[in-house]
């Protein structure tokens, strides 16, 4: 905990209306973690994250990422921060192909626009295409999605539509990545290349993981340290055996009396 | 789709425009016979091979803004008659050389374009339509009160195009000049499309949410989409008013609005090479229709109804008529028609 955090929200809270989507929510990231927010549906763990990513504007509170308030930045300057995300419903460009997709998330590391673009050949355009295409092929290898390049997104199965939008939050080069609900509707197979995935991510590619996830079983396996949410306030946080230790959680996220879940998650946890 | 035994050896290979080599001899092969064709065609014919190519260019500007950003414009003839207007007012008032004011006339649309495409960055759908709708009304209002520009309803006569002595007065000698423009602006809308800023408009079509996450700023990529086919829509139009020598307020009115629409849907919404096709089609059907017309009249078939005088509002009846079918048995317009049929010869005699 001696590092400065990469990312710290302090008492954010979003409100629609009448509805308390978030209240009073405080928390830190610190580098090289692999943080994950748990809770049951509707806690308000998507919304955490858009006002991370910028999507919504907290009613109250500040986000600070690395040490600077990105609170009222604009979506797109967050991209350039270092702040990359995966969305929970896939959110690719269904008519282009994979590989643009994910040069699409090289966009604020390429410095040509659409002036030097058109000439291409004359001023650059080409070299600096070539240059980065050669560093998106090399996330294209570590996500096994060579054989898809030059598929058209939208008609892709799934689960590698999911792969597919993992690598272009990759291509942005964030050092914190916000992945929503990278596992949901997957086979176990599928979960395991992920969790193989997010792992590599974190120890190799040095990324900061920010995670929601509603497999226990994973999340205890690979988050360092563990937020609950429950009708948008924090109940817990800490390592992955304190949190299911946790009264609170035990109560509102487990269900109250079934003990059954409760060791079954608990079991998991362990090692 | 590439035939078997065609591999790519490097990134650079692999992001070239026309990917196979029999595309490219192809190419070369086509524009060395358009080259030449001012040789065998007349001059009514290399006509509509010059409206072809003036229409062409706008509706890829137009493309551009609608097929790729996904857009709506239904403003597009007045920017195309703002570039006629400035490249003649350009030459008469700075006395610059037409062969310069044709970029010069683009640039100007362009800027007029990020005026009128500013509401763009907050409107979107059936509003956009309307605010360019208003663009179309401002900019044919200003065609006939601003004189000086214009040259009011009398219309106003542009010189022909001159370089170095040489003056390309005729079809034959004009035809090359616009299959120059063609070929710049086609190539350097293909450059766009696989670059940054392309990919980014493409992006915000298809997701504009998740297009912002990656760090694209919307207002300024939907205002840009609209200089862009501004740009083109005014080069066109200069082109056009140095073909005709003579240009009036009447030809930019929404008619023509809709026309450069119908030639994108119909070409394929977008597809680069789809928005050629598309002006081509739009260009040749009435002469098609036409001959088939002239066919009639007098026939039997033309006795027996009395068709008489009517037989030339058939024709525009049967224009009308061909552009539904299009909607309804091809909405994804020629350029896809035009891959199927390639990947039809390609795996001839199997279909898959």
């Amino acid at each position: 905990m001696a590092a400065e955090p990469i990312l710290a929200a302090a008492h954010v809270s979003l409100r629609f209306g009448g509805v308390r989507a978030l209240t009073d929510v405080s928390f830190h990231v610190n580098p090289g973690e692999v943080f994950s927010i748990i809770g049951p549906n509707g806690a308000g763990k998507t919304s955490m994250v858009n006002c991370i990513s910028g999507r919504y504007r907290p009613t109250e509170g500040r986000v600070l990422f690395d040490g600077r308030d990105i609170t009222h930045l604009r979506p797109s300057r967050r991209a350039g921060l270092g702040i990359g995300r995966t969305f929970q419903n896939l959110a690719l460009f269904g008519h282009m192909t994979v590989l643009d997709n994910i040069m699409v998330g090289r966009h604020h590391l390429l410095r040509h626009g659409f002036a030097t673009g058109m000439l291409y050949w004359l001023g650059g355009a080409q070299r600096e295409e070539l240059a980065h295409r050669r560093e998106v092929e090399e996330i294209i290898d570590f996500l096994e999605i060579q054989h898809v390049r030059k598929a058209v997104a939208g008609t892709l199965p799934y689960g590698l539509r999911k792969r597919v939008e993992l690598a272009r939050a990759i291509a942005l080069k964030p050092k914190l990545i916000l992945l929503d609900e990278p596992m949901a509707g997957m086979n176990l197979e599928e979960k395991e290349d992920m969790a193989r995935y997010i792992l590599d991510l974190n120890e190799e590619w040095g990324m900061t993981v920010l995670m929601i996830e509603h497999d226990m079983g994973v999340v205890m396996d690979i988050s360092h340290r563990v937020m609950v949410l429950d009708f948008g306030r924090k109940i817990a946080e800490g390592t992955p055996e304190h949190v299911m230790a946790d009264e609170h959680v035990r109560r509102a996220y487990l269900g109250q009396a079934d003990e059954a879940v409760a060791e079954d998650a608990a079991e998991a946890a362990a090692p | 789709m590439t035939p078997a035994g065609d591999f790519r050896t490097s990134y650079r290979a692999d992001t070239t425009i026309f990917p196979t080599r029999n595309s490219r001899i192809a190419l070369w092969l086509g524009l060395a016979l358009l080259c030449a064709a001012p040789l065998a065609l007349g001059r009514y014919e290399l006509g509509l091979l010059v409206n072809i190519g003036i229409m062409g260019i706008a509706a890829l500007g137009l493309n551009i803004l609608v097929g790729f950003t996904g857009q709506i414009s239904i403003g597009h003839a007045a920017f195309f008659g703002f570039g006629a207007f400035a490249s003649a007012w350009l030459h008469d008032a700075a006395h610059i050389p037409v062969a310069l004011c044709i970029p010069l006339a683009g640039v100007m649309t362009a800027a007029v374009g990020l005026v009128f495409g500013a509401p763009a960055a907050r409107l979107k759908g059936l509003y956009l339509a309307i605010a360019t709708l208003a663009a179309q009304f401002i900019l044919e209002d200003f065609f006939a009160r601003a004189q000086w520009f214009t040259g009011g309803v009398a219309g106003r006569i542009t010189e022909p195009f001159e370089i170095l002595g040489w003056r390309a007065d005729r079809e034959e000698s004009f035809f090359y000049v616009v299959l120059a423009w063609v070929v710049i602006m086609f190539v350097g809308a293909a450059n766009l499309m696989r670059t940054r800023d392309g990919r980014a408009l493409v992006a915000v079509r298809d997701h504009y949410l998740s297009a912002e996450i990656m760090g694209i700023n919307l207002a300024y990529y939907r205002t840009l989409s609209f200089g862009i086919a501004s740009f083109y829509a005014g080069v066109a139009g200069a082109l056009y008013a140095h073909y005709l020598l003579f240009v009036s307020v009447e030809a930019f009115n929404i008619l023509l609005s809709i026309q450069f629409l119908g030639m994108v849907i119909i070409g394929g919404l977008g597809s680069v090479s789809g928005s050629l096709m598309g002006a081509a089609f739009m260009v040749l059907l009435p002469e098609v229709v036409q001959a088939g017309a002239d066919a009639l009249a007098g026939g039997a078939i033309d006795r027996a109804l009395r068709l008489g005088a009517s037989i030339s509002f058939l024709r525009e009846m049967a224009i009308g008529a061909v552009i539904i079918l299009f909607l309804i048995f091809e909405p994804d317009g020629l350029a896809r028609r035009w891959r199927l049929i390639k990947a039809y010869w390609k795996l001839y005699p199997y279909s898959h």
